[in-house]
């Protein structure tokens, strides 16, 4: 069979693909045994710390660390690392001492004289100066908004808010850098892409980038926020090399959550207008986000919905904050809010089904299937006919949103697979897992190829010195990775079986492997164990290396999410309590671990809609909660039951980590109008938020 | 961690350092809401073993059981507990996380009871029984309650997975009987962010033991 045919195998009768996999590392991972970058500790480790600016703009006059350079402890300060702070948390100098206590003492012994110049942190400030917003692509189609109005039976008219969101990995940013000789190093890495980050320290030291081992065996969440080396990764080498000692340098949770990236802001103006029978027929918006200094910004809209007649201007708003990075399904959740948003004041304008207006208003059948799941598992005719109908204290109702994704893989990857005479099962590729499962599925891929047990096969991941793979962002990793795996795994199995034929004066292709055997399909009776098969490779076994198949993987996903809640009308409380998640995945690898990131995603986006903001002030210019105490996010007491569903569409594998996240937000905030009749147009809903609503409404 | 490497730098503490030192000890520990029981702590040994004078970083020792062993090493009186644990005794399951109480990644069993290692002082922890996720098992002997986390997939990237566990151990280790509410309860000090709870709730309340 060419490569090309490759199929996955079908679950009914296959073993681990498609079951209830345990990750392969569950086990180290609830011993506190698994070591992740925090936890490396090498013997004469130094600890590097950087001197953060406290201004959001400022030019540093004069720098002088002689102070810390002489504390006792004190092995290397670096004060040339920026002179202008664009924001409050920008690295002007590090140093690397023995203990952190020491590294603290250090930085806070370094003197800075500084030229303090004016700033503007707010993107609801910095947007009504013209000077400091920048036009971006919008979104055109059809014509004028304004000259359809007429023609719509509802119109709606608002402004929209959802504010700068943290990635607020667990695990800070960070690395713990060693150089092993003038030109080489062994960098241990908090990272979404070791090749990458090997590529950017080469670049960077000008050093051959096999040169530089990255490792990260396990990592504490990324969330799209850890793809460099980042400025930690350049002054840990730059420290361990002056010092000629490893350095360690981990982000403390404020620098984590002032300059490790965020997810952009959107204020939106539109006007929206929608026929008798549920058609969207115009929308006019603008739409305004920060995304830290820089001059871009964009933001999908009007999502997944055709609006024939569309005007979307979107501008970016450049501001003196940390720069955004990619956070989880970078700015869908966003577009999701606003558009759903509006889409259901339209609808509760007209009294028509949401779901209805929903299959209506896109072009997808998937979608539709799914959405019409979706109400039928979460008791759609439950919800009130008349939002708000309620007289109790505690109001119930239910809401849904949908979403869009890719997913799909792409070349680059590799794989390499070994067999050994001893039995020994090895796949080796340089991708990592960020807590989505992939060494598990890795180690499923081939196990479930040779039909040996998973515990039989060592599945090498996390470290650049093993063969390509791509950064894990996208949620391309499933999809990039298994057709890799599974080609190289089927490219070995091959060789065995020529092996087996001799053995067993059977031709190959009437083999097959069943259960720890290898085994005539004409002849049952005809068997050899794997071990013994193995027992007579040649003394260095079988090794392939596997590539990329397009077959095995296809990418567009779509999803649909019904939340129901109960708001105390009482306090402005709002509690989810159930959420049902429909999402588009092809052929799932690992039902286990599908589901968790179904469960993981939608409980991100109830915490985005209820808790998450980012709280600039402008009169400091600095950020008011960066620690896990203020910036609030979803805890115990608030998860819902969550029902995930998988929704099979084709035999191809397709990555979800994203779209999970998309529509929960939104779906919430539909469903506490749909509770309580009162329309929120900014998040989080809080319960000031909930009952200022009640104010305008009345 | 090799901490007089550097002789040439090294320098006899002055007083006002070694109180500057003690000031950043007492400024920590009021986060806790244990004002000055660090230094009390420090001064009540400093009788006892007359080893509590600080050297030349300001290091006292400190004597702690970790896991049914006892260990004695010296810290600044400033580092917490949960420092101590993790980069003087290489002791990493337990994560800083949130360094501030916020989080429960740094849970720990203190006498039995959990608490957040980060806001405890490593001083303050003498004489008390020390249980971290380390003294639970090992990877190939596994509670039941760990074996239910990896059966149940109750965790994802792992970094939280520690506290989580420590904090149901220590429920239902205080009620075998827990229902899901009060599993629920004793999950509240903790956070995930890949978004665990459900299957962490299911996993504990796997074996709890039916009310009788």
């Amino acid at each position: 069979m060419s490569q090309n045919k490759l199929k996955w195998h079908d679950r009914k009768t296959s073993k681990y693909l498609g079951k209830n996999v345990p990750r392969v590392d569950g086990p180290e991972k609830v011993s506190g045994h698994a070591k992740y970058t925090y936890d490396i500790i090498l013997p004469g480790m130094l600890y590097g710390k950087f001197l953060r600016s406290p201004y959001a703009n400022a030019q540093v006059k004069s720098i002088d660390v002689s102070k810390a350079k002489n504390m006792p402890g004190v092995h290397a300060v670096i004060s040339d690392i920026a002179t202008q702070a664009r924001f409050a948390g920008q690295e002007i100098a590090a140093v690397a001492a023995e203990s952190e206590e020491i590294a603290r003492d250090a930085i806070n012994a370094i003197e800075i004289e500084w030229d303090v110049q004016p700033h503007s942190v707010e993107t609801l400030i910095a947007m009504r100066r013209p000077d400091r917003v920048s036009e971006q692509r919008g979104q055109t189609a059809g014509g004028d908004p304004n000259n359809f109005w007429s023609q719509c039976a509802a119109v709606v008219e608002g402004e929209y808010y959802a504010p700068v969101r943290e990635h607020l990995s667990l695990e800070t940013h960070g690395v713990v850098a060693r150089w092993d000789g003038p030109d080489r190093a062994t960098v241990w890495v908090s990272t979404q892409a070791v090749h990458g980050v090997a590529g950017d320290l080469s670049g960077a030291f000008r050093i051959p980038a096999e040169n530089i081992t990255i490792i990260c065996e396990h990592m504490g969440g990324g969330f799209g926020s850890k793809f460099s080396a980042g400025t930690e990764g350049l002054y840990a080498m730059r420290l361990a090399r002056m010092t000629n000692r490893p350095v360690k340098m981990m982000l403390e949770r404020y620098e984590e959550q002032v300059a490790s990236g965020n997810g952009p802001d959107c204020f939106m103006k539109c006007k929206a207008g929608m026929t008798a029978d549920g058609k969207l027929l115009a929308i006019d918006a603008e739409i305004y986000g920060t995304s830290g200094n820089s001059r871009s910004y964009n933001i999908p809209f009007p999502y997944i919905y055709s609006v024939p007649n569309t005007r979307v201007k979107i501008f970016a708003v450049p501001t003196n904050t940390g720069g955004a990075r990619a956070l989880r399904a970078p700015m869908h959740p966003n577009a999701s809010f606003l558009m759903e948003t509006v889409l259901d004041e339209l609808i509760a304008k007209l009294n028509l089904d949401p779901v209805e207006v929903r299959i209506a208003n896109q072009g997808s059948d998937v979608r539709a299937n799914q959405l019409r799941l979706g109400a039928e598992k979460i008791g759609w005719d439950r919800r009130n006919k008349t939002p708000g109908q309620s007289k109790e204290r505690f109001q119930r109702g239910i809401g849904c949103a949908v979403s869009t994704w890719g997913g799909g893989g792409g070349r680059g990857s590799e794989c390499n697979v070994r067999i050994g005479r001893d039995g020994n099962v090895y796949a080796g590729i340089g991708t990592q897992d960020l807590g989505t499962g992939t060494r598990t599925l890795v180690a499923a891929i081939v196990a479930e190829e040779l039909s040996i047990p998973i515990s039989k096969v060592k599945a090498d991941i996390g470290r650049s010195s093993l063969p390509n793979s791509g950064g894990s962002g996208g949620s391309v990793t499933a999809a990039s990775v298994s057709p890799a795996v599974k080609s190289a795994a089927y490219e070995a199995a091959q060789q065995l079986l020529q092996t087996a034929s001799t053995i067993l004066g059977v031709p190959p292709n009437d083999l097959e492997f069943k259960d720890g055997q290898i085994r005539s399909k004409s002849d049952p009776s005809k068997s050899v164990s794997f071990e013994n098969a193995c027992a007579r490779l040649p003394a260095n076994g079988i090794s392939v290396t596997g590539g990329f198949v397009a077959g095995l993987q296809r990418g567009g996903v779509a999803g649909a999410q019904f939340v129901e809640v109960e708001v105390d009308t009482w306090t402005g409380h709002v509690q989810p309590i159930k959420v049902v998640a429909v999402q588009d995945c092809g052929y799932w690898l690992n039902k286990l671990t599908a589901e968790s990131q179904i469960i993981g995603g939608v409980i991100q986006g109830l915490s985005m809609a209820l808790f998450e903001d980012r709280k600039m002030d402008e009169p400091t210019g600095r950020m008011l909660n960066p620690n896990m105490e203020t910036y609030k996010v979803l805890g115990a007491l608030e998860v819902p039951e969550i029902e995930p569903i998988l929704f099979e569409t084709h035999e191809q594998v397709a990555g979800i980590g994203e779209p999970v996240v998309i529509p929960t937000a939104a779906a919430l905030g539909n469903a506490v109008y749909n509770a309580t009749g009162v329309r929120i147009r900014t998040l989080p809903i809080t319960p000031k938020r909930w009952f200022d609503a009640l104010e305008t409404k009345r | 961690m090799s901490e007089n490497s550097k002789d040439s730098k090294s320098k006899k503490l002055s007083r006002r350092q070694f109180l500057g030192t003690a000031g950043s000890a007492i400024a920590a520990t009021t986060l806790s809401g244990s004002i000055l029981s660090g230094a009390v702590c420090a001064s009540k040994h400093k009788e006892s073993t007359g080893a509590q004078s600080p050297d030349a970083q300001g290091s006292v020792e400190v004597s702690l059981k970790v896991n049914g062993k006892s260990q004695t090493l010296r810290v600044q009186p400033r580092v917490t507990l949960l420092d101590t644990l993790r980069e003087r005794l290489s002791l990493t399951g337990s994560k800083r996380i949130c360094d501030r109480g916020n989080c429960g990644g740094c849970t720990v069993l203190l006498d039995g009871k959990p608490i957040y290692a980060c806001m405890m002082l490593a001083v303050d922890a003498q004489n008390k029984e020390i249980t971290t996720i380390e003294g639970l098992a090992t990877p190939q002997n596994l509670t039941e309650l760990q074996k239910q986390f990896v059966e149940k997939d109750a965790l994802m990237c792992g970094f939280c997975t520690p506290g989580f566990v420590m904090a149901c151990h220590a429920a239902l280790k205080a009620n075998p009987n827990a229902t899901r509410e009060e599993i629920k309860q004793a999950c509240r000090g903790n956070i995930c962010r890949c978004g665990t709870f459900n299957r962490v709730f299911e996993a504990a309340y796997a074996i709890a033991k039916p009310k009788t």
